[in-house]
């Protein structure tokens, strides 16, 4: 999900004051076949981290698999080829994080610029059209990434090999070279006009009679922009910053998996493709789990991270 | 705002560097389409790259030739509406729920945001589904969807900020939960709701890995999933086409290629969200600003 909550808001109302006992139950169990359903599918699953102890095949019941104590969280570190394929895994995770986190900042100078736009309608224009790759698939984006630049015939070979500038086509798809930023790229095409609508709300939000007291003492454009714009963003942006650091294990692997080939899997196979790949694919659930677990683990620990942090900087917890 | 705006190097750069940022975002979808429209042999071997050529609707008519491309439609259509039904009432209702004093109101709505930061994992989600019977099962389509927590909170947020007297005056003329609920919140609520309408929606025309993890009967698969196969078998697809057509005098411009299928089942794919994306646009815009800007 791109968009986070800020925080949950302390006011409650005041409504029903004296809410008796009966009402309150009555409440309660209006909501409770929801509740069971958030149990189901999001609660019931940590009983599943039992997988990891065993030696689960499917269709083999778990009290007749062989049990396996520690030992798939063990082979992780142990064992030399598993340990090789951990580090490589998470470097991998963690630098196409890491890129995104950096170009975090792309929406912003977006939503500065944008505003500057005198035409309204222009304007307008470009926010619709921008925020459009937003809201289609990653197979689709594949689908257009294949279009554009597959090596037999795709928009840009033949657009370069017409030219003349290159003499043999590029095969950029299947290509490990520069696996990281070309998925960092395609993440900023998606993303970039939807990442910035929240910054241009809170643009419109800074009073206008700052930017007017700034103006009178003789700032230019840049300077309101830097002076006054960049600062009146910066709450938002620290919020959703420490939402991506909460979240800087978890890739998903949608992306990942429409773009991965045979070539590439060196580069692009992040932790939660690679668990899907060992899991579903080799069907070696117990060590799959394991890795999935001590992912939802470290997950969770980076968030509580992340809400520390927020805590101390913004004096305001994330959840 | 002035009358007469002077020339400067500024707005000239502006404007030259965001139309460029637009038309790297719609040139894919063009282009696209204009394969799709174009002569099929051109279009195999590259050569319709700005406009279209040799004009013609063949590819929308053979690709619904395809076996199960129809059914994987309904199957599409299906969960994205009732998807997003149930997912918009629930969210509604809940976020409703959560702004009355209900029984341990503070413990349910953390159990409930906890769900967003923190899943399992997919091995032991997997195995849930598969044991509570929701592996090639629709249903996997629609119940994991109906709670969540983000929709909740955004509702929760909104029902806050519209004024109490209203549910107070309710109360006393003798409206229950449910009755003040439906004739009194829903009405103030539905600008959020469309937004939460658009959000689910489009989760579920896209949803892509639900059907890779969970299903294997071909009558549950999903176009977005149909259309994943495509990019990797097009080929074999074109093949076939040519069988069941049976074509004796080989008209190239018009014949399926691996390309035309490609491109055509993703502007499949895609035109219900071009056609739907415009109208709600404005919608969202708002919606986000509430989420923004909350508390």
């Amino acid at each position: 999900m791109d968009i986070q909550p800020a925080s949950q808001s302390p006011v409650t109302p005041k409504l029903p004051k004296r809410a008796h006992s009966k009402d309150k139950l009555q409440l309660f169990l209006m909501a409770l076949p929801f509740l069971v359903l958030a149990f189901l599918f999001s609660y019931l699953p940590l009983y599943g981290w039992i997988y990891a102890f065993y030696d689960y095949r499917p269709g083999i019941p778990l009290a007749v698999s062989e049990f396996m104590g520690w030992d798939w969280f063990t082979s992780m570190f142990s064992n030399e080829v598993q340990r090789q394929e951990i580090i490589r895994v998470l470097r991998n995770t963690f630098a196409i994080s890491g890129l995104n986190i950096a170009t975090s900042v792309l929406p912003v100078i977006f939503a500065i610029f944008l505003v500057e736009l005198r035409s309204t309608r222009f304007k307008k224009v470009v926010q619709t059209l921008t925020t459009l790759p937003n809201f289609i698939s990653w197979v689709l984006v594949y689908s257009f990434a294949f279009m554009l630049f597959s090596v037999d015939n795709g928009f840009l070979n033949n657009f370069l090999l017409d030219m003349g500038w290159i003499s043999r086509p590029l095969n950029i798809l299947a290509s490990d070279d520069h696996t990281w930023m070309a998925m960092t790229l395609w993440s900023v095409w998606k993303g970039l006009g939807w990442g910035a609508i929240m910054y241009i709300a809170a643009i419109t939000g800074i009073d206008q009679e700052i930017y007017e007291a700034a103006r009178v003492d003789g700032a230019g454009r840049f300077r309101l922009m830097w002076h006054v714009t960049v600062p009146g963003l910066m709450p938002t942006f620290f919020v959703l910053l420490l939402l991506s650091i909460g979240n800087f294990i978890n890739n998903g692997m949608e992306q990942f998996y429409v773009f991965q080939n045979a070539m590439n899997t060196n580069h692009i196979e992040v932790l939660d493709l690679y668990v899907y790949n060992i899991g579903m694919t080799n069907s070696n659930f117990g060590f799959a789990t394991a890795v999935s677990m001590l992912k939802s683990l470290v997950s969770l620990f980076l968030l509580f991270i992340a809400n520390t942090l927020s805590k101390v900087i913004r004096g305001d917890s994330i959840f | 705002m002035s009358v007469k705006e002077k020339f400067s190097w500024f707005h000239f750069f502006n404007y030259a560097v965001f139309a460029l940022i637009t038309l790297i975002c719609v040139f894919p979808f063009y282009y696209l389409f204009i394969n799709t429209i174009s002569n099929n042999d051109l279009s195999s071997r590259g050569l319709v790259m700005f406009y279209p050529k040799g004009l013609h609707l063949t590819n929308y008519i053979d690709v619904f030739k395809i076996p199960g491309l129809g059914q994987a439609a309904l199957v599409s259509l299906g969960r994205t509406l009732l998807g997003t039904l149930l997912t918009v009432a629930a969210s509604a209702f809940l976020g409703y729920l959560f702004t009355k004093q209900m029984w341990g109101r503070r413990f349910w709505y953390r159990f409930l945001v906890i769900t967003m930061y923190f899943n399992a994992g997919l091995i032991p989600w997997y195995l849930t589904m598969l044991h509570l019977g929701l592996t090639n099962n629709f249903l996997a389509y629609i119940l994991p969807a109906i709670v969540q927590p983000f929709f909740i909170i955004l509702v929760k947020t909104f029902v806050e900020s519209t004024p109490v007297a209203l549910q107070e005056s309710a109360q006393i003329d003798g409206a229950g939960h449910f009755k003040i609920f439906t004739s009194i919140i829903f009405p103030l609520i539905t600008p959020i709701l469309a937004t939460i309408a658009i959000f689910s929606s489009v989760s579920q025309w896209n949803s892509f890995t639900d059907t890779l993890f969970l299903v294997t009967d071909q009558k549950l698969f999903t176009l977005q999933f149909i259309l994943y196969r495509y990019m990797n078998e097009a080929t074999s697809i074109a093949q076939l086409m040519k069988q069941t057509t049976g074509a004796v005098n080989i008209d190239l411009a018009n014949m399926a290629t691996p390309t035309s299928i490609r491109t055509t089942v993703s502007m499949v794919v895609v035109l219900p969200i071009l056609l739907v994306y415009p109208f709600f646009q404005r919608f969202f815009v708002k919606g986000i600003m509430i989420g923004a800007v909350k508390g």
